[in-house]
């Protein structure tokens, strides 16, 4: 089929729900064809504007640059960076968020990894670094880096979430901010690194041991209580991730990984760990992610991110360039699993498509969605709502707020935190000449 | 063996290696004594288990405070630097952006070991233990959880009484 050909079956292709969101299945083995019109549906309207004869550019005519040690980005994508809450370097914690709306696929190129770190980026000698694990054991062990690049590691891919991720949604009007200031505190990896179970047996668990605590060998010396069961199930001593070391921000030389657990959990510069019987309410369990909600109740140890995702492209920041073919995109991820479903729809939840899942699906990673969309130019508002295999749904915003409250003032700055752990649908406005709105529908 | 028979060989190894850690474990870590451990072994639990022997006064604390802690916190913990947290809190919670510090904490040792593991933020672990459990006392007693004349050691703080103590719901009890 010639992409001309493709092009019209995509014109004539029936919407399966409102406001021309297209079967997913016109997505389906036709990668080649749909990448064409996809890059073209941005931009160019369905039917094609006439192109200019071609002609060599200079960079085509002579040699080009050289073969550089560590590959850098072009010099054309200077504006794809993380966004800092810190500046000028402050004596107090530092974000950085990851530009989901300039980026695509599931995984997070390292230098754009979100990071948080409460007492800047230290220096860490490898060579120097210890990881003791002692407490509740028959035997308290000290290991260096070389010894643990000894041991069997395995490889996943496992996003990791801050507990404050996407807090901007609980304000009482939509800031108007893009996905990075609202979502940018998630990002997903490959990790590789050896199972803390494997080291656990080496040091000999005492039964009655119900949680531990992991230190980072930062000068805030940043600690977190795990309940045991985590640490024997899945959680990484993570050494690599995309298969270079971890860098400095995201913990080097070595991190905790608990796979779907608040990031604040994996804690960073990891240096010990101990057993201990009780949780040790570092003032980050005690205080910062525990939630207050109506009522005057309080909630602790909300480990688990809950499902949820949200459309990257098109999104504020963005703009549509006419009528014509869309690819609606965006990331989804439970820490419960698997993903399983995503609907997406186009006129504010009053009718859904189901989007193209991109396999393979790992369990607590990203899965991007995909969903073809053919823009009519009038009004439309673009959503997305995720299941995970457990049967867990993205709950309704009217759901979150009336469970959990939302702020009695407007707030205007994403980088507050009003709450922690939102997970509802998040909504992008488009008004008749294609620019985008947060909103809330 | 072709490469592929090898490779498979290996993933066959690995995953076995995996499976039964302990027969497979490298084994490589040296063993260490609680003994050595215990500079780094500073966390505070809230039966107050691994508190350091020593104590301190509300005075005192209230002298450590001004000269070491008031230019981020504030002047007797209120009106800190914009970006830091005050040390004189709320007593009560009823909505999310109703502010959190010291107070809303369910244990006073939580406290302590904030204050001795990562404070003052420019020189964390320079204040010797008499010195954390006096600022601990003086940040209670600017709270009016304990008064003026009281003492805090590894024996009274754990009894100290907080606003928000056993009124925590674990939010997913099964995963704990
Ligand atoms: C340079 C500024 C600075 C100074 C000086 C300082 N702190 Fe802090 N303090 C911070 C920052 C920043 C945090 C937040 C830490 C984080 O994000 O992990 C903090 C957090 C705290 C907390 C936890 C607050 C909460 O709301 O839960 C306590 C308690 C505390 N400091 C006590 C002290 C005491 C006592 C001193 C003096 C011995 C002190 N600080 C000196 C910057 C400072």
């Amino acid at each position: 089929m010639s992409k001309d050909k493709h092009q019209k079956t995509l014109d004539s292709l029936p919407p399966v729900a409102g406001n021309g969101l297209l079967d997913r299945r016109a997505l389906l083995g036709q990668g080649i064809l749909m990448a064409g019109a996809a890059v073209a549906g941005v931009g160019a309207s369905a039917t094609g504007a006439a192109a200019e004869p071609l002609k060599d550019d200079p960079w085509s005519t002579t040699m080009g640059g050289p073969t550089p040690l560590r590959q850098q980005p072009s010099k054309f994508e200077k504006h794809v960076v993380r966004v800092l809450s810190n500046l000028k370097h402050e004596p107090r914690n530092s974000h950085a968020r990851t530009p989901h709306h300039l980026i695509n696929g599931s995984i997070t190129p390292s230098a754009l990894h979100f990071t948080i770190n409460h007492s800047g980026i230290p220096d860490i000698d490898p060579a120097k670094h210890r990881l003791v694990i002692h407490g509740m054991v028959r035997q308290p062990k000290i290991f260096s880096l070389e010894d643990l690049d000894r041991y069997p590691m395995v490889t996943r891919t496992a996003f990791i979430e801050c507990g404050g991720n996407s807090a901007p949604m609980f304000s009482s009007e939509p800031m108007q901010v893009t996905a990075q200031a609202l979502h940018g505190l998630v990002s997903n990896s490959e990790w590789t690194g050896v199972m803390l179970s494997t080291l656990l047996d080496e040091v000999g668990v005492d039964p009655k041991a119900s949680w531990f605590l992991a230190e980072g060998g930062d000068s805030c010396a940043l600690h977190r209580s795990v309940p045991i069961k985590k640490g024997w199930d899945d959680a990484m001593i993570a050494l690599y991730q995309n298969g270079e070391r971890v860098r400095p921000g995201t913990g080097y030389p070595m991190r905790l990984l608990l796979p779907g657990y608040q990031g604040n959990m994996n804690v960073k510069f990891l240096r010990r760990i101990k057993l201990i019987d009780q949780p040790a309410m570092s003032f980050y369990e005690a205080k910062t992610y525990s939630q207050v909600l109506p009522g005057e109740r309080l909630w602790k140890f909300h480990f688990l991110q809950e499902v949820k995702s949200f459309i990257t492209h098109p999104s504020f920041g963005h703009s549509l360039k006419g009528p014509g073919y869309y690819d609606i995109s965006g990331v989804a991820y439970s820490g419960t699993g698997r993903i399983a479903r995503v609907m997406v729809s186009a006129d504010g939840g009053k009718s859904w498509a189901e989007a193209a899942l991109q396999g393979p699906t790992n369990p607590q990673a990203f899965t991007r969605f995909r969903a073809p969309w053919r823009w009519d130019g009038k009004p439309a508002i673009l959503q997305s709502r995720a299941w995970d295999e457990a049967g867990n749904v993205q709950p309704l915003r009217a759901e979150i707020i009336a469970n959990r409250g939302q702020s009695s003032q407007p707030v205007t700055n994403p980088n507050v935190f009003i709450n922690q752990h939102y997970n509802s649908i998040t909504s992008w406005g488009i008004d008749g000449k294609g620019e985008i709105k947060h909103v809330y529908a | 063996m072709s490469t592929r028979k090898l490779l498979v060989a290996l993933g066959a190894t690995l995953a076995l290696s995996a499976s039964t850690a302990v027969a497979q474990s490298p084994g490589l870590g040296k063993n260490i004594t609680e003994a050595d451990i215990k500079a780094w072994d500073i966390a505070v639990l809230p039966d107050g288990s691994n508190l350091p022997p020593g104590s301190g006064t509300v005075a005192q604390g209230a002298a450590i405070y001004k000269q070491q802690c008031a230019l981020c916190h504030g002047e007797g913990g209120v009106k800190p630097a914009p970006g830091y947290a005050p040390m004189v809190g709320l007593q009560k919670w009823d909505r999310m952006d109703a502010p959190k510090t010291i107070t809303y904490y369910e244990f006073a040792t939580t406290i302590f070991d904030q204050v001795r593991r990562g404070m003052p933020y420019m020189s964390p672990r320079t204040l010797n233990d008499d010195q954390v459990y006096a600022v601990t006392a003086y940040l209670l007693a600017i709270n009016k959880l304990i008064g003026e004349g009281d003492v805090m050691d590894a024996k009274s703080l754990p009894k100290v009484k907080m606003p928000n103590a056993g009124k925590f719901i674990i939010r997913f009890p099964d995963r704990i």
